[in-house]
């Protein structure tokens, strides 16, 4: 059926607030990033295009080691929402009563009402050697004298997992939701184990939900900034603090700008090798 | 109709009258523009204050990044101006002739003109200084009187610094070079900077954590948690109100002295409201408030009598007459230094 004329212009009227906010807002800026990253100053100052900036990243060990740290914790992190999201989301889908499923997703939600800092501040307050957790320990003899909680990789990958639940948990419901009850019950029925279930019929089915919900909370942990920062102290430079760094401590924007691209580029090729590993395809996971 | 043609054009012209309310927008520090004073401000003149807090570094990026723009005054540290001004003009240089020259410390006002000369012209005026040292609980660490005490197993798991530049310096200094010195021999400074990172990365363990918020410090002095560290004196006399056994102490080594200035970015709409701002400020008894309040002196003339007696007490018994002369001032930074020092930190932040 051919589209008639008013409703193409009326298509493109509504399209261009769009395109003006990804071209002025998006693609523009990263153009002058990517300009940015590929131009240095040579030995009188004057500024020449260079790789020098995308060079520094592979030969020094402090930058690439970082984003290997990141990387790594990134995946960790993921996976343990993912095995923390599941049941949550199967509790929530098929256990609850429906009344109350609103209400569960309601206090899933609620703590994301107040801001990222304040949450974290929050855990802070509960894990420090002087905090709330400690003080019951001692009290309770449980330990002599209180200990430092903070600033390791648990307590950071523990905020990290916490504060990307969400976003894992969502994806896994809507995926779960439209899962045929009569599919366990007949499996059931023929005698296989829980196990099962979940291995064969269960997981297959939110296979969707978990690869759109891996990739959410991975790129929301990579390019996390705060968490690492304030709970993982003085062990911990995430490689967005490394960017961070580069733009604001050392006024190397050239450089700063490269890392951006450089974790742009190699977050895509991890989420990529995910998909190839897993055995999908991106547009079948964002449907 | 003509009463409401009337009432509309009113409502415009009182609506655009709001807009063209005049603002002053100020880059600064935390506590650099107390609240009351910024009412009085607004009481005197009329003009709305709008104040942004951040610090050195950020400052510079913000600027950069608008190329002076978006400020009307901004007061980086003094000894990071020249080098940057050289690099991204981002400020324009002051009209000293608006400056009411009689309300500041002659010696300051000319120190800051010479280190933050460009070209022949100056970019800043003087607001305050302060030093940088360290913060003790004699309870629990007595008589620590040096940077080294930062790298003393003793206080292991008792220690805190912010992992920036001055602490580069600090560390310099105890381990017995002169960074300011060096400033100008980049491969000695690199040596040195390579020397201090080898020191930092194997004093690691003994850190509890490298603080970034100056309140979150004061808060695990506070609580015990943190016995020495390195910050500065306006928070260990803060601290020294409620517990006597915390106090300021400047190093043998010399406390490194610096100094906040009022500097105006090269975009700035509202040059008449800064140059208010600045001997607004200035005034013995706005800046006497503002050191009884904040505890950190300005470099106004005539201020001291308006300071509360027991804020002028906490620089006497940190700074005996000795220590005053040991003040190690920072000179301007040369702008290729503070990239190796990025690398340095990096480095040992990522250290295991």
């Amino acid at each position: 059926m051919a589209v008639p004329r008013s409703s193409k212009m009326v298509f493109w009227m509504f399209l261009a607030p769009v395109l003006c906010w990804l071209l002025l807002l998006i693609v523009l800026p990263h153009i002058d990033l990517l300009v940015m990253s590929f131009s240095g100053e040579n030995d009188l100052g004057k500024s020449t295009w260079t790789l020098q900036n995308y060079r520094n990243f592979f030969t020094e060990p402090i930058y690439w080691n970082t984003f290997l740290r990141t990387a790594v914790f990134s995946i960790i992190t993921t996976l343990i929402t993912f095995l923390l999201a599941m049941p949550v989301a199967f509790y929530i889908v098929k256990v609850v009563r429906p009344r109350l499923q609103g209400a569960m997703l309601m206090m899933l939600l609620l703590p994301f009402w107040v801001s990222e800092l304040v949450r974290v501040y929050g855990w802070m307050i509960l894990l420090r050697e002087s905090g709330v957790i400690n003080h019951f320990l001692v009290k309770f003899g449980l330990l002599e004298r209180p200990i430092e909680m903070l600033y390791n990789d648990a307590t950071m990958i523990m905020g990290l997992v916490y504060t990307s639940m969400l976003f894992m948990v969502v994806p896994l419901i809507s995926a779960m939701e439209s899962l045929d009850d009569s599919l366990v019950e007949a499996a059931y029925d023929l005698g296989s184990s829980k196990t099962v279930i979940w291995w064969k019929i269960i997981l297959p089915h939110c296979k969707p939900g978990i690869t759109s919900g891996s990739i959410v909370v991975f790129m929301l942990v990579l390019g996390n900034y705060l968490t690492p920062n304030l709970m993982g102290g003085k062990n911990s430079l995430w490689f967005t603090e490394q960017i961070y760094n580069q733009f604001i401590a050392s006024f190397n924007w050239n450089q700063g700008a490269a890392f951006g691209f450089l974790l742009l580029l190699l977050s895509s090729l991890i989420i990529w090798i995910g998909l190839k590993l897993s055995r999908q395809k991106l547009g079948e996971v964002a449907s | 109709m003509r009463k409401i043609v009337l009432f509309t054009l009113l409502a415009v012209l009182s609506l655009s009258g709001f807009a063209q309310a005049e603002t002053l927008s100020i880059l600064t520090w935390k506590g650099y523009a107390p609240q009351a004073l910024v009412d009085k401000f607004e009481k005197e003149t009329g003009i709305k204050v709008e104040v942004t807090y951040s610090n050195n570094e950020e400052m510079i990026a913000k600027l950069r990044a608008t190329r002076g723009a978006g400020f009307d005054l901004a007061q980086p540290s003094q000894d990071r101006i020249s080098s940057v001004q050289e690099k991204y003009g981002i400020y324009q240089a002051l009209d000293y002739s608006k400056i009411e020259a009689a309300l500041f410390i002659p010696s300051m006002l000319k120190a800051v003109q010479t280190n933050t000369l460009v070209k022949g012209q100056s970019f800043a005026v003087p607001f305050c200084w302060g030093t940088s040292g360290l913060i003790v609980n004699s309870a629990k660490a007595a008589g620590a009187d040096s940077w080294k005490v930062l790298l003393d197993e003793k206080y292991k798991g008792r220690i805190s610094y912010r992992l920036k530049r001055p602490t580069l310096i600090a560390m310099g200094f105890a381990l017995g070079y002169d960074p300011f010195a060096l400033y100008s021999d980049e491969k000695a400074y690199q040596a040195m900077l390579d020397k201090i990172s080898e020191t930092l990365i194997a004093a690691k363990p003994l850190v509890k954590n490298y603080w970034a918020n100056g309140d979150a410090l004061l808060e695990s002095m506070r609580s015990e948690e943190v016995y020495v560290a390195m910050a500065w004196d306006n928070g260990g006399w803060k601290l020294h109100e409620n517990n006597s056994s915390i106090d300021f102490v400047a190093p043998k080594e010399g406390a490194l002295g610096w100094i906040d200035t009022f500097a105006i970015p090269s975009k700035a709409k509202n040059l008449d409201a800064a140059y208010k701002w600045i001997n607004f400020m200035l005034k013995p008894e706005n800046a006497g408030y503002f050191t009884t309040m904040e505890k950190t002196a300005t470099a106004s003339q005539g201020a001291n009598a308006f300071v509360d007696q027991q804020v002028r007490s906490n620089f006497e018994r940190s700074f005996p007459p000795a220590a005053i002369d040991n003040i190690k001032w920072y000179p301007p930074v040369p702008a290729q230094l503070e990239g190796m020092e990025g690398k340095i930190l990096d480095k040992v932040k990522a250290a295991q």
